[in-house]
């Protein structure tokens, strides 16, 4: 096990628990203000956590309120969104920087910095000024400046997120080379779930400061178990408790549906998932099987290619939205418009049930 | 990447909604308070013997000691509010509100009472004045205390010149030279003071004017001692009714360092 994490952070509201293996790649996922970056913050030692532990390759790095290695001294790297090259040094200077704090003589740091400039593809820019370079360039090098420090832990905040369209392909093609090496462990804090799958081995999902999910970057995007994993896919998603029948939600209402992998264990925690394609809206109760039939209001409407996309509030669940789609003919049919009364329905073979953490 | 907001801001620049006319009036007229005195000077000054007044000895001795105190309590700006400014904009320690208040204090005092506090705190019977003299160090009227009450007054400047500059620069270039590895003494030598360099020149050109036309501290703590503690002010102060001709010479003389100070700075602050 090389990263193992339990912290809390009371002031930011965090409480993460979290394992990466030696040369892992995993996706953090989550909201805004989910607590991804304090996260980062604590790992790279910016940030003190109020109690629990970091250990990193047998090294503890935090624990409680006692043990606290400073950022310079644990070997975890940062990129963040922004390039951050120091203004004042040339492209050379910026990646030999790491070298040279670890006590490398100036001509070796050097000579490391033109290493790892060539590794990441951008030797050509070694005598540049930051200010002449582009934002993907910039990024290229921040890379290469991050790797020349030759950390032990990888930590990228929203690396491609500043980009533009140009830029971020090749950006994440050298990360993709970098990350691919299988040497070095790394978090990866991402909105985007191409990058996940792109980059990652396996993702967390991270909403109000806990982790809700966390499998396979396929899994998490295509069988999702939390709320911000059922939007990334574009699936809904409730919650609520297993049952023999089937999932027990809040309101005390049964939602039907097939057992999801690996078998949903009755009792605990769980959720529903299935696809806005498969939800019917009816303008009236379409009356017969009282399962998976729910009354709702159109919340907002709006056009997806061949498909209307309906966002929808759950009369007995109104903290939990329902997307369905309708053809942009059964839409006009329906006069559906924000605030009007619809009626739902999901056929029980199309909604799977997980449990969830 | 760029920092966005800063292209944003510029591009805005320009678009401001237009100014009502009548601003221009008291805007005017404020313009003029600084101008006319000028002319004032300019007017007063014996341009044939111009050159003649600036050399004769009391001048001249006033002069150099003027710039030999204002560099010395330059240098201890630097050595003592660099420091000073870390420690309010990255320090993280209580209290700092009430630190930087204290640090504004000389700016807002009248500087004949602070003269008059250094005095009481470090004069022959200050509150320290004993201490000193047990070491044999006699403050009080002296060139020392010429660069004392300098300092006391420009010290603001320096820091908070330095200060707005740490909290505009971030730490976020300092973070990510922790996580490369540097020690707290690299990161400050290698990546906070070279990134925040434009703003320590401009606060130690500021801190040299105002320790350059110090007068009011440096008379109640200093005296007006000529070659000892009688600077450029005070000669042009005890010249103004012996010799007005020769006070209005050497009025011009600062007025033309304090206009170059100026334009140094404003050049650097504008400078990208």
């Amino acid at each position: 096990m090389s990263l193992h994490v339990d912290v809390r952070l009371t002031a930011r509201d965090l409480d993460v628990a979290l394992d990466v293996a030696t040369g892992e790649v995993v996706a953090v996922l989550g909201p805004n203000g989910a607590g991804k970056s304090t996260l980062l913050a604590v790992l790279a030692g910016l940030l003190r956590p109020s109690a629990g532990k970091v250990v990193l390759d047998g090294t503890v790095l935090a624990e409680g309120s006692g043990t606290f290695v400073p950022p310079h001294r644990r070997g975890v790297g940062l990129l963040a969104q922004e390039a951050l090259l120091f203004p004042h040094l040339d492209v050379t200077a910026n990646v030999a920087f790491g070298p040279r704090s670890a006590g490398a003589s100036r001509a070796r740091a050097r000579t490391r910095a033109l290493e790892v400039l060539a590794e990441v593809g951008v030797a050509d820019l070694a005598a540049r000024r930051p200010r002449e370079l582009s934002g993907g360039q910039a990024q290229r090098v921040a890379i290469a400046r991050a790797l020349a420090a030759d950390p032990r832990l990888l930590l990228l905040d929203e690396p491609l997120a500043a980009l533009d369209v140009t830029a971020a392909p090749e950006v994440r093609q050298v990360l993709r080379r970098v990350l691919a090496r299988g040497d070095r462990s790394a978090l990866l804090v991402t909105h985007d779930p191409l990058d996940a799958l792109a980059l990652a081995d396996r993702a967390v999902v991270v909403e109000g400061g806990r982790v809700t999910e966390s499998g396979p970057v396929q899994q998490v995007l295509t069988a999702p178990r939390s709320r911000f994993g059922a939007r990334l896919a574009g699936l809904d998603l409730l919650p609520g408790v297993l049952t023999a029948e089937g999932l027990r939600t809040r309101d005390g209402g049964l939602v039907a549906g097939l057992a999801g992998d690996p078998p949903a264990a009755p009792g605990g925690r769980g959720v529903a998932v299935f696809s806005p394609a498969a939800v019917a809206v009816h303008p009236r109760d379409p009356g017969g099987s009282p399962r998976n039939r729910w009354a709702a209001t159109v919340v907002d409407v709006s056009p997806r290619g061949e498909v209307v996309r309906v966002r929808t509030r759950l009369e007995a669940l109104p903290e939990h939205d329902v997307q369905a789609d309708v053809t942009l003919a059964a839409a006009a049919e329906l006069d559906l418009a924000p605030g009007a009364a619809v009626h739902l329905v999901v056929k029980a073979t199309a909604v799977r049930l997980h449990p969830t953490v | 990447m760029r920092p966005r907001g800063a292209v944003g801001r510029r591009d805005g620049a320009g678009a401001g909604s237009a100014l009502p006319r009548w601003v221009l009036l008291p805007a005017g007229a404020g313009l003029a308070l600084f101008v006319l005195p000028l002319l004032g000077i300019l007017s007063r000054v014996p341009w044939t013997r111009f050159g003649a007044l600036l050399t004769s000895e009391s001048a001249l001795t006033a002069l150099l000691l003027s710039l030999r105190t204002a560099s010395v309590s330059t240098v201890l700006c630097v050595l003592l509010g660099v420091p000073m400014a870390l420690v309010l904009a990255r320090g993280h320690v209580p209290g700092t509100r009430v630190l930087r208040s204290v640090v504004l204090l000389p700016l807002v005092l009248p500087p004949v009472v602070g003269g008059l506090a250094l005095l009481w705190a470090l004069g022959r019977n200050g509150l320290l004045g004993p201490a000193l003299s047990v070491l044999g160090i006699e403050v009080g009227f002296s060139t020392a205390a010429v660069v004392l009450a300098q300092t006391f007054v420009s010290l603001p400047f320096l820091v908070l010149s330095l200060e707005g500059a740490l909290l505009s620069a971030g730490d976020r270039f300092e973070a990510v030279a922790a996580t490369l590895g540097a020690r707290p003494g690299r990161v400050l030598l290698r990546v906070t003071v070279p990134l925040v360099a434009p703003g320590l020149v401009s606060g130690a050109v500021l801190a040299f004017a105002r320790s350059l036309g110090e007068f009011g501290a440096t008379l109640t703590f200093a005296g007006s001692l000529q070659g000892v503690t009688r600077t450029l002010p005070l000669e042009v102060y005890l010249q103004r009714e012996t010799d007005p001709d020769a006070a209005a010479a050497m009025s011009l003389l600062l007025v033309v360092v304090a206009v170059v100070v100026v334009v140094a700075v404003r050049g650097r602050r504008s400078a990208p």
